[in-house]
């Protein structure tokens, strides 16, 4: 066992915890941060994507150890009360069916639009590419993106 | 005045220089042929040693990012890195929200399957694209060599990079599932090391 530090959902946490464990194990089930899924295990489906230090991250392949002093954000923190506007459009388009990817997609929108303020159909299709959806929302999930840049473009 | 012994000493002088020289006259065309014989020997020793070299950098470790195209491939049979629509983007890092590092961490996952990883993962970025896919061992040669084509390095800075840089130095821990390239780290740097001592030459 070795402690990690780092920062998630900008709260100072030690983990004490073997380094090689992966980030997705640690948050779940050390930090009963649930809202991050398990999904293949591989990197391939995007159920599992966190930020840290802003970027998109497969935490079911990320282990510990690299994100120490990092700062990781899970959907639990993407903000404190669904103002996102990424939140705000998923709730306003209804995006969700079964739910389960849809934390890893709206994560991986985020990252998106905090990039491209205004992204066009390809953009979004390019970003999200690596978010896979059992239920077939991705329609509603592009709509949903449209409206979150919106969103953000207003309020600005 | 010369005295006549002055000038027969001169005389004599004069024609034992000549006859020296006319002497020496049929050494120069075998000088020459050693020359050039020791200069083709050495050719074919650099062509040689490239050879091995190549052996290495087109084998799927190296040629799956040295793509001229804007998606990777990955596996020994390099398949399109297309499944999930992966792209080079404008710094060789991927897309937003689908960047390398999403994925590829800074170490091999240890799952087979899963993403192999090395610091900084990354493409070569678009306007340096260092692609070697299809290149004859002649043209493979000359990009490698082509600051305009290998990121601007020496071929002192290109020894270094092939010997230490992480990415180059991944292709022989690949992590689970994954060829490694046909020789040693050690030997190769070995071969790179022949080519460049001896005139880094590349075939026609």
């Amino acid at each position: 066992m070795e402690t990690t530090r780092l920062v998630v959902n900008g709260k100072a946490t030690e983990l004490n915890i073997d380094p090689a464990t992966p980030l997705l194990w640690a948050l779940r089930e050390k930090l009963g941060l649930t809202g991050t899924k398990f999904g293949c295990g591989m990197a391939l489906c995007g159920a599992c994507t966190v930020h840290v230090d802003g970027n998109a991250v497969r935490s079911c392949v990320t282990p510990v150890r690299a994100v120490a002093g990092k700062r990781v954000t899970t959907i639990e923190g993407l903000s404190a009360d669904c103002s996102h506007p990424v939140q705000r459009a998923w709730l306003q388009i209804q995006v969700p069916q079964c739910g389960y990817c849809q934390p890893g997609q709206m994560m991986s929108a985020a990252v998106l639009l905090a990039a491209n303020a205004n992204p066009s159909d390809a953009d979004i299709d390019d970003a999200m590419a690596g978010n896979l959806c059992r239920c077939g929302t991705y329609a509603r999930i592009r709509k949903a993106i449209h409206l979150a840049a919106e969103l953000a473009r207003s309020a600005k | 005045m010369i005295s006549p012994y002055e000038r027969r000493f001169l005389i004599c002088g004069w024609a034992s220089l000549f006859a020296l020289l006319a002497g020496s006259a049929p050494l120069s065309p075998r000088i020459s042929a050693r020359a050039q014989e020791n200069t083709a020997n050495k050719k074919d020793k650099s062509l040689q040693a490239f050879r091995a070299v190549a052996s290495v950098l087109t084998s799927p470790r190296c040629l799956n990012c040295h793509i001229p195209g804007d998606a990777p491939l990955h596996g020994d049979d390099g398949k399109p890195h297309k499944e999930l629509n992966i792209k080079r983007g404008p710094d060789g890092r991927g897309t937003p929200a689908m960047r390398c590092t999403n994925c590829h961490q800074s170490e091999n996952a240890a799952t087979p399957h899963a993403p192999p990883g090395a610091p900084n993962w990354q493409l070569p970025p678009p306007s340096m694209r260092m692609a070697w896919q299809g290149l004859s061992t002649g043209d493979l040669c000359r990009t490698l060599k082509d600051p305009a084509k290998n990121g601007n390095m020496t071929l002192a800075q290109l020894y270094q990079h092939l010997d230490e840089h992480p990415l180059v130095l991944w292709a022989w821990n690949p992590g689970p599932g994954r060829s490694v390239p046909p020789l040693s780290h050690e030997q190769f740097m070995s071969k790179v090391k022949e080519w460049m001592d001896t005139g880094a030459a590349c075939a026609e």
